[in-house]
Order: C-alpha cells, then structure tokens, then sequence
C-alpha cells in the first residue's frame, strides 16, 4: 500500500516511465501543451489556427474515404463522383464535408492571417512562423487547385486549363512547362491522374509537414497576444509567464467551445447548402468536361476570385499572370515591410488602421468582381482596387513609419 | 599527431563529398522529371487527322479535336473574305508577324492555304478558353465578324487575328496542315501521309 501512494507521487512511473525512457512522451506534452503558456488575454481571433488543424484532419480523413470510391480517370472521373453521391452508403455525406471542407479551410486561413495582421503577428521574432505559413497558404491553394480538377466537370476542365496557360506567359520556357505540368497536349486523362497524385499523396504530406513545422516554430518563440506585448518578458518566481496560462487545460476547452460552435456552422452547410448558392459547388460542374465547349461564365472557386480579378484587370497576358502572382506572394514580405515599433493594432494610429481597413474592403471587392463577367464597368474597379491592394504593402515601409502610435503597456490588458 | 586535424583537407574533402552528391541528386531528378513529359502514348495520340470539308455551306464551320485540342475548320464565303481587309487597323498583328502562331504558308491575311479554309486551334491566346463564333457584323462599329473569347472578352476577326487592347496577345494558332485531296485537309503535318 505504502508503496503505491508514493509512485501516485511521482511524475514518471510504470509504463509512462518505461515510454520516456525511449521516447519524450512526457517531455513533448510538456512543451507543447500542459507547460506551453500562452497570453490568458487570447479571444475570438485566436481560435483559427486550431480550426485551420481541425479542418486539415478532416479533410484528410474524408479524403481518404473518397479515395475508396473515386477513380481517376478521364472516362470514369465524373460518374465516380455521382457513384459517391448516389450510390454509396452516406457518400454524399463524406464529399460534401470534403467539399465543404475545402471552403472552410480558406475561410479559417483567411481569418488566421487577418489575425496576424490585426495584432502584429509577423513581426519580429515570428517572422518565420509567417514565412511558413504563407509556404502552408501555397500548399493548400495548389491543393485545392489540383482537388477541383478531380471531378472532372466543365469548371474542373475549363479552370485547370486557365489556370495552367498562366504558366505558358513566362517567356521562352512557358509553353515547354505547361506541356510538362499537363504531360499532353491538352489537359486530358494524363493530367487528370497526375493531379489526383499530387492532390493525395504530394501535396498533403507538403502541408502536414509545414503544419509540424509551424507549431515548432510558433512554440520555440510564443504565441503573440492581442496586446502585441511578450509575456515571456514578465516571469514569475516559477519561471512561468504572469500573464501566460497553459495551453492545456485552459487554451485547449476555450478552443474546444470555438469547434463545436465551428461545427454548427460547418454542418449546416454541409446539410443545407452543400453548393452554397454556386459559391463552394459550381453549377457547371455538375455537366462533364467538354473539349469542345467553354462554359459562359468561368470563374474559380470563391477563395481564388480576389486574385483572378486582378489577373483580369490587367489587358496583358504575362503582366497579368505577374500581377496575380506578385499579389500572392507579396504578404510574406510583411514582416520586413511594416516598420512601425508597435505590433498590435490596438497601439497604432488612424494611418495603419485605414491601411488595413481598405486592403480588407479591397480584398473582399476583388473576390466578388472575381465572379463578375470581365466587362467595362467591372474592370475598372478590379483596377481600382488592385491598385490599393498593392498599395497597402508597396507604401507600407512610408506609412508604418509616420504613424502615430501610443505607448505599449508593459502588460497584457485583461478584464477578467 | 592525431590531434593535428589538417583542416583544408578536411574542408577539401567535405567540399568534395557536397558536389559529388549534389551532383548524383541532379543525375537522380533527371526521370522524375523527364516522365513528366507528354509520354510516347501521348504523342502518338497526336497524330494527324483527317477532315473532309466539301460538304461545308460558306459561313459554316466545324470544329475538330486534333491532339486532345480544338481545332476549327471554317469555310468562309467570298463576303466573309472580303471583309477582312475592313477591320485590319483594329488589329494587332494583321499580317501574322509572329512566326510562332502559324506555319510560313499561313503567313497572309487569309492566314490559310486556300483563302476559302481557315484552319485555326480553337482556344484563346490568353487562357485557353475556347472562343464562341461570333460571325454577323456589328453592332459595334470595329466588329466585322469573328471569334469572340467569352472568359475575358478577347477578340478575333474572321482569320483569327487578334484586336488591339485584348487580353489575348497574338493571333489564333494556325495548326500544320495540309490538303491531300482537293477537299480533305490533314491537320498535324504540313508534309507526308498519315
């Protein structure tokens, strides 16, 4: 007896012990969550990264189940994919949470990096978790890109081809590259097989591996908080961060209320509008991909529309591929173009806050000229507010510098 | 003596062993890469095919796969033709300049061998959409007849020249064909039989 009650009092025993002693079991849950402080200040905005995680895995493990029924090939694609939908048990049930899930994902994305730009999460020292997880935004949109063409309809056919004759702008190598990336003269059943390769093995390890690698990183430097402050600074006799809580118990239940309420939403999608209004299934698609017809209106998915307006707003072909890449890329430069000394946007002046406030409007105008035909009026604003897109980063290092900011608290500003 | 490392040997040495395996690294892409080119099933399917074009009315067209990709076969009527000289100075390249997008023997406004038959791919310069007939003249004062690109609104006249101020940079492609008979063209090959 005396003898159990004393092994209840040590961290290592029995089988865990005999585990750490080959492996750092106890060691990683350690660093990772039941001693990894974070701000106890975190609210709405901080529970997209664990979303984003939440959305990955499920994907991934729907994705897998597709894989079952789905056969790539240019013949077969399409009424695979009606097979899933009719004929297998609840299998419209595992593709609409896969295409559903794929809409969910860009919106967390898109709402973890407004995160980093409302409170100054790319600035130094998590420079590199930026970096990565702009390498993690690249993964997912290629995968994304190369999933759509699966279903081989006529959006699939006529996107990938679109898309693809981006490549053909670069001079001298362009046209040998696209015949590389399709492996045909056109995009046929050879391309098909090579993007649903890429699409389940390639890409996916790509981004759980820059997943593992954004965490490492995020979790050697500390998370940021909304005040923009680091905790790390202000330390208690144990070491432990003041104004720091662990992840787990206490970061893990806030978040776990954010999943359910995720969920709700995501699940009313998927069961009451799986295609979202044309918006995350595109009515064309449901017709089979057709060599000899371009479907009236081509547009991408609705997390691609803001940069495909800006392709269009340029009457040039290799310009307009340039503009549309430079804006992708361009956020990954933030860390080094925003030069103001405070990170949070609750310390900045009117300057940045404007700043963000019309790159936020242009970017959501961009995504619905996007789905707009190409036309007289549409263009014009497409080139109106490409302009301020570039023009929020391009003036950053101007802007940042001659704002007014206020003074940063020592500590984090919580109500609670 | 064994504490006397010789440290530019090493650093030889190190140096050494990077490029041998940097370079066996590059030798060992080289079929990865390489399969990703059109295999040779691929381009047999590229061969060249045949169309017959007598049955053809003037100002009709039919549109033909040629390697997986759009070809159009249009026979144009002598009012057609004459309509091109009208809208050459919308134009970009009215007299085929790039030698890129057609073969020398297309290199004249008709961009044909026979000004009645225009042989071109079926798929915008821009992106690859492939462009509606939009073959009647007007309303707008510059449009004569010709291909009208509905993704983003390129345009091309009855020869598959492209306008100025169009996404699209260069002329409709004019396949390699040839006649071998008087009304059946092969497209894919400006020479030999299939």
């Amino acid at each position: 007896m005396a003898r159990i009650e004393s092994e209840i009092g040590t961290p290592k025993g029995g089988f865990i012990k005999w585990i750490d002693d080959r492996f750092p079991l106890t060691k990683t849950m350690k660093h990772h969550a039941t001693e990894y402080y974070a701000a106890k200040s975190f609210n709405f905005w901080y529970v997209f990264g664990v979303l984003a995680t939440v959305v990955l895995v499920m994907q991934l493990v729907t994705g897998i189940y597709l894989t079952m029924s789905y056969k790539p090939s240019a013949a077969e694609a399409f009424a695979s994919v009606e097979y899933i939908m009719r004929d297998v048990e609840l299998g419209w049930l595992i593709r609409y949470m896969h295409s559903t899930g794929a809409s969910a994902f860009f919106i967390v994305v898109y709402l973890h990096m407004f995160r980093a730009m409302l409170y100054g999460s790319y600035k130094k020292p998590r420079e590199l978790i930026w970096i990565i997880g702009m390498f993690i935004f690249f993964a997912l949109m290629a995968e994304a890109f190369a999933g759509y063409l699966l279903p081989w309809g006529q959006m699939s056919y006529w996107g990938a081809q679109v898309i693809i004759s981006l490549f053909g702008a670069i001079p001298v190598i362009g046209e040998t590259l696209v015949e590389y990336i399709r492996g045909d003269y056109s995009i046929s059943d050879i391309t098909l097989n090579r993007f649903f390769a890429l699409h389940v093995i390639a890409l996916p390890m790509a981004l759980i591996a820059l997943v593992f690698v954004h965490i490492v990183a995020l979790h050697e430097v500390g998370s940021n908080n909304p005040d923009g402050v680091e905790i790390k600074d202000h330390k208690g006799p144990d070491g432990v961060p003041l104004d720091g809580v662990a992840f787990h118990p206490y970061h893990t239940s806030q978040d776990l209320v954010a999943i359910v309420v995720f969920l709700m939403f995501f699940c009313g999608v998927v069961f009451f509008a799986p295609e979202m209004g044309g918006y995350f299934l595109e009515y064309a698609n449901f017709d089979p991909a057709d060599t000899r017809v371009t479907p009236e209106h081509i547009q991408p998915v609705w997390y691609f529309t803001p940069f495909y307006a800006m392709l269009r707003a340029v009457p040039d072909k290799l310009i307009g591929a340039m503009t549309m890449g430079a804006a992708v890329l361009l956020p990954m430069f933030l860390p080094w173009l925003d030069r103001s000394r405070v990170k949070s946007i609750r310390y900045r002046g009117w300057l940045y806050k404007s700043a963000l406030g019309i790159f936020t409007a242009s970017f959501l105008i961009l995504g619905w000229l996007g789905t707009q035909p190409a036309t007289g009026f549409f263009v014009m604003l497409a080139r109106i507010f490409t302009t301020l897109y570039f023009g929020f980063f391009l003036l950053m290092p101007y802007y940042t510098v001659i704002d007014k900011t206020k003074p940063v608290p020592e500590r984090v500003i919580w109500h609670g | 003596m064994t504490d006397d490392v010789d440290r530019n040997r090493r650093h030889f040495l190190a140096v050494a062993t990077a490029v041998t395996g940097g370079a066996g690294i590059a030798l060992a892409s080289i079929p990865f890469i390489s399969s990703l080119k059109p295999s040779a099933r691929a381009e047999a399917l590229g061969a060249p095919v045949e169309i017959a074009v007598g049955s053809l009315e003037p100002g009709e067209m039919v549109r033909v796969i040629w390697r997986g990709r759009l070809v159009f076969v249009l026979r144009r009527s002598e009012e057609m033709l004459a309509r091109l000289s009208s809208v050459t100075e919308y134009l970009d390249d009215p007299d085929s300049l790039n030698p890129d997008q057609q073969p020398r023997f297309a290199v004249n406004q008709f961009r044909s061998l026979k000004p009645e038959f225009l042989v071109v791919e079926g798929s915008c310069t821009h992106l690859g959409c492939a462009p509606l007939e939009e073959f009647q003249v007007g309303p707008a004062a510059d449009w004569f007849g010709g291909f009208f690109c509905p993704c983003h609104g390129s345009k091309f006249d009855l020869s598959g020249r492209v306008y100025k101020g169009v996404p699209a940079p260069t002329n409709l492609r004019v396949p390699p064909y040839r006649f071998i008979q008087d009304d059946v063209i092969m497209i894919g090959a400006e020479s030999g039989t299939a």
